[in-house]
């Protein structure tokens, strides 16, 4: 069953007929051409799909199109700032925080989002002090991007990238944690 | 995946007509698990009634004491919840302990709740199962069971409810607030569940177009302590194998009160009440907690692959109340 909707894509308004069965990641990657966020599981459990949804990070392959008609989509493709790479962006080429790169825009995506939740106080798994402000140290990071799995195995890079950038955003990350 | 239609609900009244009106009409939460079970073939709705636009999406302080959760709250934003963080911290360690990041961004409380077992035979369609299919048979009981339950199955069923979010709520005796073709009501969350018995079809007592708007939480006891303890394959993004949730008083070296429930080993979230009838008025002894623990785990009924977990919930539970009794007298 066919539905118009309108979808902002990286900052361009896109208007597309979709059939309900049409997921929003499949909505980007076949009907727009935006293959920034990669199919790996499609069931939720790889994240290679991740995408900024009204700015959180969601899996853009168990939602459908038609739930999010309105919404504004940000991948990993509409991040960067004119020709200067994302912050996140930059540490991950920076840390070789991947090797073949296919979850690499679901990773940059879910850093980014992370970073988000992170700053606005959310708590994780591994947080000891529920009240407690959180910092950001390289178990944190683990926890928060457990959802992001990479079959190249490029954690530690993606690791160490992440805490310099939380390192940079909130100036309490150790020189280890970069080094690392 | 068989066509369907789609509808945005914008009001509840509406919603639950609009599902009510169509026997093959489903709810549409975050659709972390509807959306896969329709990949998969296990759902196959003729309509989507989505409800995630619906005004029931924050925490609020009720005045006669306790909580309202939103039944579209995020599970994010519902873990992240300073109220729920200050006053229920099991629930926020129970949601926190779920799922991956994006995923809590879109799973709902209400879908949470009404999300289906992780069984593999349940999800595979070329199998027999009779939560899927009545009458087909149980794959599981004599297939690969070591994910199973080794309480509340029968011989027709032994799948693990899966949500880590449901366990706290028993645990803190939470009520769901439902909105219903018929007469609203609230319902204790342990009598939202029903045991498989002879009929596993249906996971809940929930009728069609019953929707889940809030769930409350009854007032927290400035004296009562509260955590979730979730044993898995991997440290993180997994089911549990086994959990523990627990709220506890303890004074003067006695357990004034206790309130346990079990994931990842019972067919519903567990509520360990004969624990509860050990614990009540006995010093906060790790011979009290092996005895609570004992008392619980002699109705196991372990399956041919998981005779470990008793074992495992029994070194759990005594694990989490030994915690709570310690975190208690380091700050008396
Ligand atoms: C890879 C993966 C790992 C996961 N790990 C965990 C885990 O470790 N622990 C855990 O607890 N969960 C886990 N989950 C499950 C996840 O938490 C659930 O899928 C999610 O909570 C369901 O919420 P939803 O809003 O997306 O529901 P939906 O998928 O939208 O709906 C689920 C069901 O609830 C019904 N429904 C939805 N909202 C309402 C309502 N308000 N009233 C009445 N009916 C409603 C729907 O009709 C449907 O039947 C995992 C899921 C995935 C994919
Ligand atoms: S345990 Fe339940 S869900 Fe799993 S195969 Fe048996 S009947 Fe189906
Ligand atoms: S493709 Fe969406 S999580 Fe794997
Ligand atoms: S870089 Fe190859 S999967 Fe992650």
């Amino acid at each position: 069953m066919e539905n118009q909707i309108d979808l902002t894509v990286d900052g361009g308004r896109r208007t597309l007929s979709v059939d309900t069965r049409t997921t929003l990641l499949d909505a980007l990657r076949e009907t727009l051409g935006v293959t920034s966020p990669k199919k790996g599981c499609d069931h939720g459990q790889c994240g290679a799909c991740t995408v900024l949804l009204d700015g959180r990070r969601v899996t853009s392959c168990l939602t459908f199109a038609v739930a999010q008609d309105g919404s504004e989509v940000v991948t990993a493709d509409g991040v960067h700032d004119g020709d200067d790479l994302h912050p996140v962006q930059e540490a991950l080429v920076e840390h070789d925080g991947f090797q073949c790169g296919y979850c690499t825009p679901g990773q940059v995506c879910s850093a980014i989002g992370m970073l988000d939740e992170a700053k606005a106080g959310w708590p994780s798994h591994v947080t000891e002090d529920l009240r407690a402000g959180i910092e950001l140290d390289e178990e944190e990071i683990r926890e928060r991007m457990s959802g992001n799995l990479c079959r190249c195995g490029a954690y530690t890079g993606i690791v160490a990238a992440l805490a310099e950038v939380a390192r940079g955003e909130t100036g309490r990350g150790t020189d280890e944690e970069a080094r690392a | 995946m068989n066509p369907f239609d789609y509808e945005r609900a914008s009001d509840a009244r509406g919603a639950v007509a609009a599902v009510a009106a169509r026997p093959d009409a489903q709810f549409l939460g975050g659709g972390t698990n509807l959306v896969d079970h329709m990949k998969l073939g296990v759902a196959q709705p003729g309509m989507l009634v989505d409800v995630t636009r619906l005004p029931f999406d924050s925490v609020e302080a009720r005045p006669e004491g306790g909580v309202r959760v939103g039944g579209m709250m995020r599970n994010s934003e519902l873990a992240a919840d300073p109220l729920i963080r200050e006053w229920y911290p099991v629930l926020a360690q129970a949601l926190l302990a779920g799922a991956s990041g994006q995923l809590r961004n879109l799973a709902t409380t209400g879908g949470n709740l009404l999300q289906r077992t992780r069984c593999p035979y349940f999800q595979d369609l070329t199998t027999p199962c009779n939560k899927r299919e009545p009458g087909s048979g149980c794959s599981a009981l004599h297939g690969w069971n070591r994910d199973h339950a080794v309480l509340g199955g029968s011989s027709e069923c032994v799948a693990v409810h899966p949500s880590d979010l449901a366990v706290a709520l028993t645990a803190l005796d939470a009520v769901v607030r439902l909105q219903s073709p018929g007469h609203d009501r609230g319902l204790p969350v342990h009598s939202l569940y029903k045991l498989p018995e002879d009929d596993p079809s249906h996971d809940t007592v929930l009728e069609h177009g019953e929707l889940i708007t809030a769930v409350d939480l009854p007032e927290a006891s400035p004296h009562t302590r509260s955590a979730y303890r979730k044993v898995r394959d991997r440290a993180s993004f997994a089911f549990a194998l086994s959990s523990v949730a627990a709220v506890v008083e303890v004074a003067d070296g006695v357990v004034q009160s206790a309130r346990i429930a079990l994931g990842g080993v019972a067919t519903v979230p567990w509520r360990a009440s004969r624990a509860e009838e050990v614990l009540r008025g006995a010093p906060a002894t790790e011979e009290t907690f092996r005895a609570a623990a004992d008392a619980e785990l002699e109705a196991a009924e372990p399956l041919r692959h998981n005779e470990f977990k008793v074992a495992l919930t029994r070194n759990t539970i005594v694990a989490v109340l030994r915690d709570l009794a310690a975190a208690e007298e380091g700050s008396g």
